[in-house]
């Protein structure tokens, strides 16, 4: 258990993007994502200029991008999902040049796979961005600065707080199922690794139970208190 | 004088049939630091869910009253209930779910109706009494398990309470932080319940114990008495640890405690 600042996501700093209030990061963030989808995806140059600026905003924060390149990760299932779009999408069809083969995609296919990946890069690298730049708790101030319902607010906080909490009592189970001998890698195992992340649901349910047994107990009545978020 | 806790023939069934109380009693006076003793499932836990009415005969088959300083656990007292009775439950994850130390010890007074500064001095207090003060803006899951322990203390001392209820406060610490505990639960000037297994905790702690097994008060004493009672302790399941001797350290805690650690 470290004692460290903040959360895995945040990259400590005093930058100009870390002090601006995170209400505001969080409706550029919005306005920004919503720009980007919105944008056809045949212009091209115009991807160019929304990641040069994205890259000048991670400039000013002083954030290295060797820091936010490996937490990209979470974009790899829609990397895989793009990579497949050519190859089972519709319509006519281009042969294409592929390590001494012709392979033949298609048309459509490549420009949503395009899409995808070009849209999907921005939205990450932006949102890992924001939450490079803000303390979780400072992120929830924002959302309910800008009105976003309490329950939502309350759920994600939960999140935040208990995240540490279940991915350690995951790896312990993990640890414990390999000091027995499973490979987690070895698809022979896989049936007990479901086993394990069912034995996890039912841990996190009831640990729910008992968080929700202590707020109770200390007067809770479906609404977090004024003067505590 | 009114006890601090009242609890008279109290029983209690679980919603599926199983009867975990039998008509429990017990009196709690004020500025007591008493033991609550029992091998697994005697139903400890759920005995204390009644103190502050998170189990009551209406969420299964129940008899019997309790009473925090004269005021009843009926559902329209609930909140100054829960103000009066402070439980610190056994993982402190369950007790810490706000994002930093500050916001969830000032949980419960904001609850109460508390604000601005006078919140902000109760959660101070709290911390300064669990030498927590330095972690307020930490968030909790970067604490180590002793001092999460502490801050779910100081969550509960926030809110005054006339009692404070401990559900297994030593498990899982080390020898340092449980010592640390016994220091921080010694200093308070506060009404004591503390349920544990730990038996040379609880001669170290609390004067009185009070063994509850298979759902019934089978006894009621000074915690030397009842330690060194043998057929009793066999009867519950009630064991010594290996080399722990009540009768070597005698029947005074806390002159016990100044001879194993003179000032
Ligand atoms: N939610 C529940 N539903 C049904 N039976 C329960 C429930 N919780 C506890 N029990 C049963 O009630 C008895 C007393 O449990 P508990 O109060 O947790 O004991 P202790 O804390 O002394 O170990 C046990 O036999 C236990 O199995
Ligand atoms: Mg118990």
């Amino acid at each position: 258990m470290g004692a460290g600042h903040g959360h895995r996501l945040h990259f400590h700093g005093h930058s100009v993007v870390h002090r601006a209030p995170a209400h505001l990061k969080v409706l550029v963030l919005l306005g920004f994502v919503l720009t980007v989808v919105a944008t056809p995806r045949e212009w091209y140059p115009v991807f160019g200029g929304y990641l040069v600026l994205l890259l000048g905003v991670v400039l000013l924060a002083r954030v290295p991008l060797t820091y936010l390149l490996p937490r990209m990760v979470v974009e790899v299932p829609f990397l895989v999902f793009a990579a497949l779009m050519p190859f089972v999408a519709e319509g006519p069809r281009v042969a294409v040049p592929l390590g001494g083969w012709e392979v033949s995609l298609s048309e459509s296919g490549l420009l949503a796979a395009w899409g995808l990946v070009a849209k999907g890069t921005l939205g990450v690298l932006a949102s890992l961005t924001l939450a490079a730049t803000t303390e979780p708790a400072d992120v929830l101030r924002g959302l309910q600065r800008l009105r976003m319902p309490d329950l939502v607010v309350q759920i994600m906080g939960f999140m935040i707080r208990y995240l540490d909490v279940v991915t350690g009592d995951l790896g312990r189970m993990v640890t414990a199922m390999r000091s027995r001998g499973v490979d987690p890698r070895s698809p022979r195992h896989w049936p007990a690794l479901a086993r394990t992340l069912g034995a996890l649901f039912v841990r996190s349910y009831e640990r729910g139970e008992r968080v929700h047994l202590a707020m109770l107990s200390r007067g809770y009545d479906g609404k977090l208190p004024e003067g505590v978020k | 004088m009114t006890p601090v806790l009242d609890v008279q023939r109290l029983a209690f069934a679980y919603p599926d049939g199983h009867q975990a109380l039998f008509g429990v009693d017990l009196h709690v006076h004020r500025g007591e630091r008493v033991a609550l003793l029992g091998p697994n499932g005697a139903g400890k836990t759920t005995l204390v869910l009644h103190l502050n009415g998170i189990l009551s005969g209406e969420t299964g088959h129940g008899e019997g009253s309790v009473a925090v300083s004269g005021l009843p656990v009926t559902k329209k007292n609930l909140l100054e209930i829960r103000r009066r009775v402070g439980i610190v439950f056994q993982d402190p994850d369950d007790q810490l779910f706000m994002g930093s130390v500050r916001a969830d010890v000032a949980f419960g007074p904001a609850n109460l109706g508390l604000k601005g500064a006078a919140l902000d001095k109760r959660v101070d207090d709290a911390l300064e009494q669990v030498g927590m003060a330095d972690f307020a803006d930490r968030p909790p899951h970067h604490l180590s398990f002793g001092q999460r322990r502490r801050v779910a203390v100081a969550t509960v001392l926030a809110m005054e309470p006339e009692i404070l209820v401990l559900d297994e406060p030593s498990s899982n610490l080390d020898p340092a932080s449980r010592r640390e505990l016994a220091d921080i639960l010694r200093s308070l000037d506060v009404t004591l319940l503390m349920v544990t297994h730990d038996l040379p905790y609880a001669l170290e702690l609390c004067p009185r114990a009070v063994v509850l097994s298979d759902g019934r008060v089978v006894a009621d004493g000074t915690t030397y008495d009842v330690l060194t009672d043998e057929e009793l302790m066999h009867a519950h399941r009630l064991e010594l640890p290996w080399g722990f001797d009540p009768r070597a350290h005698g029947p005074a805690p806390d002159l016990l405690r100044d001879a194993r650690h003179p000032r």
